[in-house]
C-alpha cells in the first residue's frame, strides 16, 4: 500500500468524521495498527477537529466535578467480608463440595460392584467353557463309538403299551458295554423307573442290566451300561422304583433283537 | 498520557482517567451541541448527559469501529437532536436562527482569550462556501459521506478530497 497516497486520499478525514461505512472503518483501523504514519495523521486531524468544534462552545467553562457524583463506579459493588450474604455463598461452597463427595463415593461403590460382577461372570464363563470342553470330549467319544465297525447297533422298536417309543443300543463287545440311546422313551411316571434287560431267546431268559435312575435328569439320554452277556435281544420295561427281579412284560416299552 | 490507555481505563470505570478524557473533549461536545440546539442555556446540561451516557455505555465502545472522539461526538449529536424534538425545545424557540458553525465561531466572544482563538475566527471568516458546507455537514451534523454527497450534489470522491483540503487549511493555521 502507498501510504502517502492513502493519506492524501482524504479517507482519514472522513474516518475522524465518522462518515465511513463499517467496512471502511475496519480497513482504516487496520491501517492505523500497521502504519505509524497513518496513526499520526489521524491524531493530527482529530486534534484540528477538536479545536474547531470546541470553538463553537459559547458558554462558561465546565467542571468535571459537576458530573463526577453521577458516575456509577464499581466501588459500591464491593461487599464487606463479614456480611451474611458472603456467609451464604461460603455455605454454598461447602454444600457443593459435600454433594460432590457423595457423588464420588457413590460412583466408587458402583465401580466396585461392577468389578465384582465382572469377576463373577468371568468365573462363570470359564466354568461354562470348561463344561463345553467336557461335553465336546464326550460327544467326540460317542461319535467314535458309533463309527466303530465292531460295534453292533440294535434298534429297539416300540411295543403294544407304547407304540411310538423307540431306543437304540450300541453294543461294544470288546469292552463288554452298551451305549443306550433312550431319547425316544417318554418320561417315566412318578415312582416308576425304566429297567434294561438283556434277553436270551431260546429259552427266554432275561438278565437285568440295571435301572435308568437318572433318566429324567440326564439331558442327552445316553447311558453307558456294562453287559457281559451273550445277548440275543434287548428290552426296556417300566418297573416300580428300585427295579424288579424279572421284567413285567405287560410294561414292555421297547424291544429289539440282535441281528447275527 | 497515552490516549489508548486512558480509554481502556475509562472502560474499566476509572474515574480519574475519565476526568482527563472529559477535560480533553467536553468543549468539543459542547460546541457540537451548541451548533445544533443554538441555545446557550441548555448546552451544559446536555453535555453532562452525554458524558454520563458515555460512562454508562463504556463497554459498547470499540476501537475497531472508530475513534473514541468520533464515538463521543456521535452521542453528543444524538442527544442534541433528541432535545430539538422535545416539547421543551419547541416551546422555547425564541433563540432559533439558522447560523452555521462559522457564524457561531465568528461571533464567539469567549474565543478571543483562548489559544488559537483569534486564528480560528480568521480561519472561518476566510473559509470558502464549499468548505463551510463540507465541514458543517461532516463534522458538526454527522452526515455520512453518501449523505453529504447527496445534500451538496457532489460526487462521493469529491467529498473526500474536499474535506482533505478544507481540514488541511485548518491544520496549517493551527500548526498540527
Amino acid at each position: 500500500m502507498d501510504i502517502n497516497k492513502y493519506i492524501a486520499s482524504g479517507i482519514l478525514e472522513l474516518y475522524v468524521a465518522g462518515a465511513l461505512s463499517e467496512k471502511e472503518n475496519q480497513e482504516v483501523f487496520e491501517a492505523i495498527q500497521k502504519y505509524p504514519e497513518v496513526k499520526k495523521e489521524v491524531e493530527a486531524i482529530e486534534n484540528a477537529i477538536m479545536q474547531l468544534t470546541a470553538a463553537a462552545k459559547t458558554d462558561a467553562p465546565y467542571s468535571f466535578q459537576d458530573i463526577k457524583s453521577q458516575l456509577k463506579t464499581k466501588t459500591p459493588k464491593v461487599i464487606p467480608i463479614n456480611k451474611p450474604r458472603n456467609n451464604w455463598t461460603q455455605y454454598m461452597g461447602w454444600v457443593a463440595s459435600l454433594v460432590l463427595a457423595t457423588c464420588l463415593i457413590y460412583t466408587i461403590n458402583q465401580k466396585n460392584t461392577l468389578e465384582d460382577k465382572i469377576v463373577k461372570e468371568r468365573i462363570q464363563l470359564e466354568g461354562m467353557i470348561n463344561d463345553s470342553y467336557d461335553n465336546l470330549a464326550k460327544a467326540e467319544k460317542l461319535i467314535e463309538v458309533f463309527r466303530d465297525k465292531d460295534i453292533i447297533s440294535v434298534p429297539l422298536a416300540g411295543q403294544q403299551v407304547s407304540p411310538t417309543s423307540y431306543a437304540k443300543v450300541y453294543w461294544d463287545k470288546k469292552t463288554n458295554s452298551i451305549y443306550l440311546d433312550a431319547k425316544g422313551l417318554p418320561e417315566p411316571p412318578k415312582g416308576k423307573v425304566y429297567q434294561v434287560w438283556s434277553l436270551k431267546l431260546d429259552p427266554l431268559t432275561p438278565t437285568s442290566l440295571g435301572t435308568l435312575d437318572t433318566f429324567t435328569a440326564d439331558t442327552n439320554k445316553i447311558f453307558t451300561i456294562s453287559n457281559a452277556n451273550e445277548s440275543e435281544a434287548f428290552g426296556i420295561t417300566l418297573e416300580p422304583a428300585g427295579g424288579s427281579k424279572s421284567p413285567t412284560l405287560e410294561q414292555l416299552y421297547t424291544l429289539g433283537a440282535v441281528s447275527s | 498520557m497515552d490516549q489508548e490507555l486512558l480509554i481502556l481505563q475509562f472502560q474499566q470505570k476509572d474515574v480519574k482517567a475519565y476526568e482527563q478524557l472529559y477535560n480533553m473533549y467536553c468543549d468539543s461536545v459542547a460546541g457540537i451541541i451548541n451548533n445544533i440546539v443554538k441555545n446557550n442555556d441548555v448546552v451544559e446540561e446536555i453535555t453532562q448527559d452525554v458524558f454520563i451516557k458515555a460512562w454508562n455505555n463504556a463497554e459498547s465502545y470499540s476501537a475497531k469501529k472508530g475513534r473514541f472522539f468520533t464515538w463521543l461526538l456521535n452521542i453528543a449529536r444524538n442527544a442534541a437532536i433528541d432535545y430539538t424534538r422535545s416539547k421543551k425545545f419547541k416551546q422555547s424557540k425564541q433563540n432559533l436562527n439558522s447560523d452555521f458553525f462559522v457564524d457561531i465561531i465568528a461571533s464567539n466572544d469567549n474565543l478571543d482569550s483562548k489559544t488559537n482563538g483569534i486564528g480560528l475566527k480568521e480561519f472561518v471568516n476566510k473559509l470558502g462556501d464549499t468548505c463551510k458546507s463540507v465541514i458543517e455537514l461532516l463534522y458538526f451534523k454527522g452526515f455520512t459521506q453518501k449523505e453529504a454527497s447527496e445534500e451538496l450534489k457532489m460526487p462521493l470522491g469529491t467529498i473526500k478530497t474536499r474535506s482533505r483540503t478544507c481540514i488541511g487549511d485548518l491544520r496549517l493555521m493551527l500548526g498540527v
